[in-house]
């Protein structure tokens, strides 16, 4: 019993990982519906940032706490500047071409970034600095870090900080009435150049949160990491039903823990048949058959001038 | 400098190739169209070394040593100014990236055996050396690897594949025999499904079950992953007195580091790929009381062992992280091979290759019928305070004798 609940404790901590990242895709196919496939390398530039300005503000001599929190802003404000970037110079000139053309320069930004990244910050692996105190709790034979406890606590604030955002201020409305129909909202003077920039600044400060989360996390980062995360991510996007935040939410948390279990005991369900090294198709398996029987996702609405 | 430049060709190679415009040009290195016309004074004879390892991706920086190696002997080489069958000889490094994948192993293997190289230095990964390995021996091109340790490798009965470490047969029998020798009862294997993590986890295996250790998990994970903890968790439920990897550092650190956050007291046991710096950077002090092999003896251990040292850390400002020391052997091998048949082509200093008797950096160098280091002994380490503390060299002739049972 204490091996099911530590492994829905690996699938929560991953899942809101996930969960933060998946955010930053639904936000922005939900206004455009465009995927923005180069999400998962924003992240990536966040842990680095984080990284470098932490490592000079610990070697400035500020406490580590302090330092990962100016490495931590930082890497907020890199993101942002990042995404508005991104949205200015690769999306927008093609904002009324075929679909596919900005999903392909969305491939291409993601390709440049990672190698801009392998220049800047070399092949190595980096180790992120530890920032907090390391402390490891047990709770009926299940063994948790502070870290862990932190990664879902910050997630869940930044995603009830979201939801305020989006439905309680006046750029939140905005945004939903894009989503709904951007000809008629400009028509009602809502400036749509503003809202989507505004979308991809807000998705990418979420990436730049979750990059240090994920940082925090294992301890390491990488020029490639970001590949991954942004796939898995997708994933969850699609699986709760892209557009939605709850739904992006939901399914993060979903998919780690579907992860998690499915690494733990696909082995002794099949009698060794199967083993771990499966766990990375299980997003993918879990993806197919929701998308076989229910094609907007779990929480996704049928938007009929968006399929 | 020439590191940066590099990177930023590959990354241009490697925009160029995802999105497929399918030119075959490659950024060449600025130097080469300069060094074409030689004087007239000599015979001068190009001889093109192929160098594959990954340049990119989770094992650049263990590529990136490989590189290291092989440009510090080739740079010796040139400034010795060897003379081959009376030409003056001029070593050229093609160095390729093969991405630690099977299938861009092959390719590359291919663009070198398009280009006409005299011999092969790599791969790094046993997985992209196997399939490539047949493509050298089609061509007939000599290839030496400094880290391939799969027994596969040599056994396919290719006579252009040597390598100058120890093979997994090896040195999974000593880490079997170790483990046992620590008090080890039980054990969870854990591997990354690469020809390397597999094959030697495999033999580690058998080795452990015939010192009469219990195997109580057995899982896996690739060789991209970070995180580990699922699979840690169900070993935790095992209860295993020790945790065996067969994979790279760049998993190994981390993997080590969520063994500790999930209160599992085992000791951690690796093979080659995780004896390095990077394992203890990524790590940190939860690698700390960790084992792991090295095939051969410790560089300090051995005559021109600290030398390298110095002349490696000088050069190139890094340390080393693995095979560099083995590559740099290699590409000597290759060398005095040439020199003794006073040729350069594949076919006529090939049989040379199999006459070795080099005194490497890592060992005395020579080969048996099937491309094998003869004697390779493998070594201990233990992590202690952020180095690697030399515990004990097991194997040699009596690995040997062992390995000579596997043949078939």
């Amino acid at each position: 019993m204490d091996i099911f609940l530590q492994q829905i404790i690996n699938g929560v901590v991953q899942g809101s990982i996930y969960a933060l990242v998946a955010l930053g895709y639904t936000m922005v196919y939900g206004i455009m519906g465009l995927i923005n496939f180069a999400h998962g390398e924003v992240v990536m530039i966040g842990t680095l940032v984080t990284i470098t300005v932490a490592g000079l503000l610990a070697a400035a001599g500020l406490p580590p706490i302090l330092a990962g929190l100016g490495g931590l802003i930082a890497a907020v404000l890199c993101c942002m500047a990042l995404g508005w970037g991104l949205e200015r110079v690769a999306y927008r000139p093609l904002r009324n071409a075929p679909r596919l053309t900005p999903l392909i320069t969305a491939i291409g930004m993601s390709i440049v970034l990672q190698n801009v990244a392998m220049i800047a910050w070399g092949r190595n692996y980096l180790t992120f600095p530890a920032f907090l105190p390391k402390a490891n709790f047990e709770v009926a034979g299940a063994h948790f870090t502070a870290i862990q406890l932190f990664i879902v606590i910050v997630a869940a604030a930044t995603m009830a900080g979201l939801m305020l955002l989006i439905y309680r201020t006046k750029l939140g409305m905005a945004m939903r009435a894009t989503a709904q129909n951007p000809a008629v909202a400009s028509l009602m003077g809502v400036n749509i150049d503003r809202v989507i920039a505004a979308a991809f600044v807000i998705g990418s400060a979420l990436g730049a949160v979750a990059g240090v989360m994920v940082g925090t996390y294992y301890e390491i980062a990488h020029y490639q990491m970001g590949f991954m995360l942004g796939l898995k991510a997708f994933t969850a996007a699609v699986l709760g039903g892209i557009g939605n935040l709850a739904g992006a939410m939901a399914g993060g948390v979903l998919l780690g823990i579907i992860e998690a279990l499915g690494a733990g005991y696909i082995g002794s369900l099949t009698g060794d048949f199967l083993g771990s090294h499966y766990q990375d198709i299980f997003a993918f398996v879990v993806l197919i058959v929701v998308l076989m029987f229910k094609p907007s996702g779990l929480f996704g609405e049928k938007t009929g001038d968006r399929a | 400098m020439h590191a940066k430049l590099s990177a930023i060709a590959l990354s241009v190679a490697a925009a160029l190739a995802v999105t497929g415009c399918g030119k075959k040009e490659e950024p060449k290195p600025a130097a080469a169209p300069a060094a074409a016309p030689a004087p007239a004074a000599k015979p001068e004879v190009l001889v093109k070394i192929g160098h594959v390892a990954p340049m990119t991706g989770p094992q650049a920086h263990l590529g990136k040593d490989n590189e290291n190696g092989a440009r510090l002997a080739i740079e010796e080489l040139n400034a010795q100014g060897v003379e081959i069958g009376g030409a003056k000889a001029k070593f050229e490094l093609i160095p390729e990236d093969d991405q630690a994948d099977p299938k861009q192993g092959t390719l590359v293997a291919q663009k070198l055996v398009d280009a006409k190289v005299n011999g092969v230095i790599g791969h790094l990964n046993s997985g992209t050396t196997i399939p490539a390995s047949k493509l050298y021996s089609d061509a007939g091109i000599p290839q030496i690897s400094g880290s391939a340790t799969n027994p596969r490798y040599t056994q396919q009965g290719f006579k252009t594949a040597f390598r100058v470490m120890a093979n997994d047969v090896q040195q999974g029998k000593v880490l079997g025999e170790f483990a046992a020798k620590q008090g080890a009862k039980t054990v969870a294997i854990v591997d990354d499904r690469t020809a390397y993590g597999q094959g030697l986890a495999d033999e580690f295996k058998k080795a452990a079950e015939a010192a009469g250790l219990k195997v109580v998990a057995t899982e896996y994970t690739n060789d991209k992953a970070t995180d580990f903890k699922a699979i840690l968790t169900k070993i935790k439920s095992t209860k295993p007195d020790l945790v065996f990897y067969g994979g790279m550092d760049a998993q190994g650190g981390p993997m080590a580091k969520q063994m500790k956050d999930l209160g599992i007291n085992a000791k951690f046991l690796g093979g080659d790929g995780v004896c390095t710096p990077e394992f203890m950077k990524l790590g940190g002090p939860a690698t700390e009381g960790h084992y792991c092999s090295l095939p051969g003896m410790p560089l300090e251990k051995l005559a021109k062992g600290p030398d390298f040292k110095d002349k490696f850390t000088k050069k190139f400002n890094a340390e080393i992280q693995l095979y560099a020391p083995y590559v740099y052997d290699a590409v000597m091998v290759m060398a005095d091979a040439m020199k003794r048949a006073g040729s350069v082509e594949p076919g006529k200093y090939l049989p040379e290759v199999g006459k070795t008797a080099y005194e490497g950096v890592t060992a005395q160098i020579a080969f048996d019928e099937f491309g094998d280091l003869k004697g390779g002994a493998i070594s201990l380490y233990q992590y202690k305070g952020g180095k690697l503390e030399y515990v004990e060299t097991l194997g040699g002739g009596a690995a040997d004798a062992s390995k000579a049972g596997e043949k078939k």
